[in-house]
C-alpha cells in the first residue's frame, strides 16, 4: 500500500498533536475513565470530525485509504479517541448514503459548528440481534415521537447529533426499523448512565434514553422500514475504521515490545537474544503486516466501489483478532511489568478487546463473510 | 498590518546525529522542519494580523525542498509564500544571505506593498549565528529589535517585549522595523486538516537570481567573507550535577551529604 504525500501530510499533523498533547495524559485519563475534553475540542478544531463530511458541506471527505491511514495513527495512540472519531464517521456515512440535500445541510452543519456525531443502534436486548430493537418512533402529525433506551453509545452526552435506529412497526422485526437523526439538545433525549468500561476509557460511552422525544417528520432518513438495510450498509463500510485502528494498536504494541526486549536484561543479556522472544516478535509483526494489507485493500475496494463488503468484514475480523493476540503477547513479553498499570502494555490489551466486539462482533463478521461466500 | 516573516528550513535537531569523522551534521534521513524560532515569529505575525487585519507573507532561501517548510507556514496562517532558490545563492554566509533577503524584501514591496514589520527567528537552530535578522535591518537601513517575545501594535506605535538577562523591556519602535523573535509565552498553533490540504494545493512562488535582478557577486560563496576553518564538537564536560529533591531542605541535605562524601569539608 502506497502512502501518498497528501496522506502523510495529514498523518504527520495528527501524529505530532498526539505525541505532544495526548500521549502524556493518556494514562491519567484512562485511570479516571474520563474523556479528555480539551483534546476532543482541539481535535474538532483540527477538523478530525469532518473526515467524512462532503466538501460541499464544508467538510474534508477524504478517501477511505486516507481514513484508514488516519485510523491507524489514532489507534497507535489511543483507541478510545479513535473510537469516538470512528463512530462519528459511521454516522456521517449513513447521512452520505441515504440523506437528502436538506438533511445533509442540517446534519453536517452541526458537525462543522464544532460537534461530534453519535450512532444509536444497540439496546440492552438488541446487540447482534438488531431485530430486537424496541425503541419506537410513532408518527404524530408532523412529528415522530421516540421512546426507548439505547445503550453503549459512543460520544453519548457529547455528540451534537445522533443517528438513531428505531422501529416504526414492531410487528415487522428488522423490516419495521427506520433511521432518524436527532439533535443532542432535543427535549426528551436524556443522557443516561455513564458506562464504566474495561478499555477505550478515553471515549465517552453512555445510555441514551428517549422519553416522548419529538422530532420533525423530515428527520426520517430515506424510507420507513429500510432502517436495517441502511444500518448494515453503513457498518459495511465504516467498520473498516476498526481494522485500521487495530493495526495501529498492534503496531504500537510491537514497537514497545521491540524496545523493551532490547533493554530488558535477564540471564546477563537482553531478552531480545532469546529465540523464544524473537519468534514471538516475528509472528506479531507478520500478523500485523497481513492485517494492514487487508485493511488497506478493503479501503481501496470501497474507494473503487467494487465488492468490498466481504473484505471490510475480513479486515475488521482479522485485524481485531490480531490486535488482541499481539497485545496479549505484548503483555507476556513485558512479563510482570506488562501486567502493571505503570507500563503501557496492559492498557493496550484492555483496549484491544472491544475491537473484537463492537461494530459487529467477530462472530457476526464470520456470518457476514460466509453468507457472501455461500450466496454466490 | 503588512508583515513579512523570514523562515529557514532546518533539520530537526532533536533527531540529528553528528558524523564523528567529519564533524558535520548527518542530514540524511533526518526530517526537516521550520526553524523553531521562525515558527514563533510566524505565530506572532499571524496573531497581529488576526488582531489588526492585513497580510502575512513568508519568504525563505533554500533548495526546492524548502517549499515544504513554506507550505507548513501557509497551513498555520501565512497568506503568501516566496522561495528564493538559485545555485548562485549556495554557500552564502550570513552577510550574503541577509543581502539577498533584504534585496528581495525591497522588491517584494512592489508586489505586496510596504511592510510594516519584518519578523525573523532570533537564530536558526542549525547554524545558531543569530546574525541574518540584524544584518537585514542594516542592509535595509531600518530599525531593529532582537529577542522579542511579544509585539503589540497600538496606533502608529509598535511595542516590543524584549527579553534580557534580568527580565524584559517594553521597547517602542518605529515602523518599518526588523524584529527577531525568541521563544514566546504561547506555542505556535497546530494546523487544521483543512488548512493542510489547502496549503498542499497552494502555489509557492519560486524565484532565482535573474528574476530578482541581484548582483550575484555579492551572493553565495563569492559574496561570503566568512571562511569556516574547522568544525568540531565541543568536548562535553559533565562537571555539574543538579540536585532537585522534593523540598529545599531535602535538597540541602543531599548536597551536604555529597560534599561530606567527597571529604571537601
Amino acid at each position: 500500500m502506497e502512502i501518498t504525500n497528501e496522506m502523510r501530510d495529514l498523518g504527520d499533523l495528527i501524529e505530532k498533536y498526539f505525541k505532544n498533547e495526548v500521549d502524556p495524559v493518556v494514562a491519567e485519563y484512562d485511570a479516571r475513565g474520563e474523556y479528555p475534553e480539551k483534546v476532543y475540542n482541539d481535535l474538532i478544531e483540527m477538523g478530525l470530525n469532518l473526515l467524512a463530511v462532503p466538501t460541499e458541506h464544508d467538510g474534508l471527505m477524504v478517501d477511505h485509504k486516507t481514513e484508514t491511514y488516519i485510523a491507524e495513527i489514532l489507534g497507535r495512540h489511543d483507541c478510545g479517541i479513535a473510537s469516538a472519531i470512528g463512530v462519528n464517521n459511521s454516522a456521517c456515512s449513513t447521512m452520505n448514503f441515504f440523506g437528502n440535500d436538506e438533511q445533509k445541510k442540517d446534519f453536517f452543519g452541526i458537525l462543522t459548528s464544532g460537534k461530534l456525531a453519535g450512532f444509536c443502534l444497540t439496546e440492552p436486548n438488541a446487540g447482534s440481534d438488531s431485530a430486537s430493537v424496541k425503541t419506537t418512533a410513532k408518527l404524530d402529525g408532523d412529528e415522530y415521537v421516540l421512546n426507548g433506551t439505547k445503550c453503549f453509545i459512543t460520544n453519548g452526552g457529547i455528540a451534537g447529533v445522533y443517528i438513531v435506529i428505531a422501529s416504526t412497526d414492531l410487528s415487522k422485526g428488522t423490516k419495521g426499523l427506520s433511521v432518524f437523526y436527532v439533535e443532542g439538545n432535543r427535549e426528551g433525549l436524556i443522557i443516561g448512565k455513564h458506562e464504566d468500561k474495561m478499555g477505550i476509557r478515553l471515549s465517552n460511552t453512555t445510555q441514551i434514553i428517549f422519553e416522548d422525544c419529538r422530532i420533525p417528520k423530515d428527520h426520517l432518513i430515506g424510507q420507513e422500514g429500510k432502517g436495517f438495510v441502511y444500518a448494515m450498509k453503513t457498518l459495511g463500510t465504516s467498520r473498516n475504521f476498526v481494522g485500521g485502528m487495530a493495526v495501529g494498536l498492534a503496531q504500537r504494541a510491537i514497537d514497545e515490545c521491540v524496545e523493551y526486549a532490547k533493554s530488558r536484561v535477564q540471564f546477563g543479556k537482553p531478552i531480545a537474544y532469546k529465540q523464544g522472544i524473537q519468534f514471538m516478535l516475528a509472528d506479531m509483526q507478520t500478523q500485523t503486516a497481513a492485517a494492514r494489507e487487508l485493511a488497506y485493500h478493503a479501503a481501496d475496494l470501497i474507494d473503487k466501489n467494487e465488492d468490498y463488503e466481504i473484505y471490510v468484514s475480513m479486515s475488521k475480523l482479522f485485524a481485531s483478532d490480531v490486535a488482541m493476540k499481539v497485545t496479549t503477547d505484548g503483555v507476556q513479553i513485558f512479563g510482570g511489568y506488562g501486567y502493571m498499570k505503570e507500563y503501557p502494555m496492559e492498557k493496550m490489551m484492555r483496549d484491544a478487546k472491544i475491537l473484537q466486539i463492537y461494530e459487529g462482533t467477530n462472530q457476526i463478521q464470520r456470518v457476514v463473510i460466509s453468507n457472501i461466500m455461500l450466496s454466490k | 498590518m503588512n508583515i513579512l516573516v523570514c523562515i529557514k528550513q532546518v533539520p530537526d535537531t532533536t533527531e540529528i546525529k553528528i558524523n564523528p569523522e567529519t564533524n558535520t551534521l548527518m542530514r540524511e534521513g533526518v526530517p526537516s522542519i521550520v526553524n523553531t524560532f521562525d515558527s514563533y515569529a510566524l505565530e506572532l505575525g499571524v496573531r497581529l494580523k488576526e488582531e489588526h487585519g492585513g497580510k502575512v507573507t513568508v519568504m525563505s532561501m533554500g533548495p526546492e525542498q524548502a517549499k515544504a517548510a513554506l507550505k507548513e507556514c501557509l497551513s498555520v496562517g501565512a497568506d503568501e509564500a516566496y522561495l528564493l532558490s538559485d545555485r548562485a545563492f549556495g554557500g552564502s554566509d550570513t552577510l550574503a544571505t541577509s543581502f539577498i533577503l533584504a534585496n528581495f524584501a525591497k522588491q517584494l514591496e512592489n508586489e505586496e506593498g510596504k511592510f510594516d514589520l519584518i519578523l525573523c527567528g532570533k537564530q536558526a537552530i542549525d547554524g545558531d549565528t543569530g546574525q541574518v535578522g540584524p544584518e537585514m535591518a542594516e542592509h535595509l537601513g531600518i530599525a531593529q529589535v532582537t529577542y522579542a517575545t511579544d509585539i503589540k501594535a497600538e496606533g502608529d506605535k509598535t511595542l516590543v517585549k524584549r527579553e534580557n538577562d534580568q527580565g524584559y523591556d517594553w521597547i517602542e519602535v518605529l515602523s518599518p522595523a526588523v524584529i527577531t523573535v525568541t521563544k514566546s509565552d504561547f506555542e505556535p498553533r497546530y494546523a487544521t486538516l483543512k488548512s493542510k490540504i489547502a496549503a498542499n494545493k497552494a502555489e509557492i512562488h519560486v524565484l532565482n537570481s535573474k528574476s530578482i535582478n541581484i548582483d550575484v557577486e555579492k551572493c553565495g560563496l563569492k559574496g561570503s567573507p566568512t571562511k569556516v576553518k574547522k568544525s568540531y564538537t565541543p568536548k562535553k564536560e559533565n562537571n555539574g550535577i543538579i540536585i532537585k529533591e522534593e523540598t529545599a531542605s531535602a535538597s540541602v541535605q543531599t548536597l551536604m551529604r555529597l560534599i561530606a562524601d567527597k571529604k571537601v569539608i
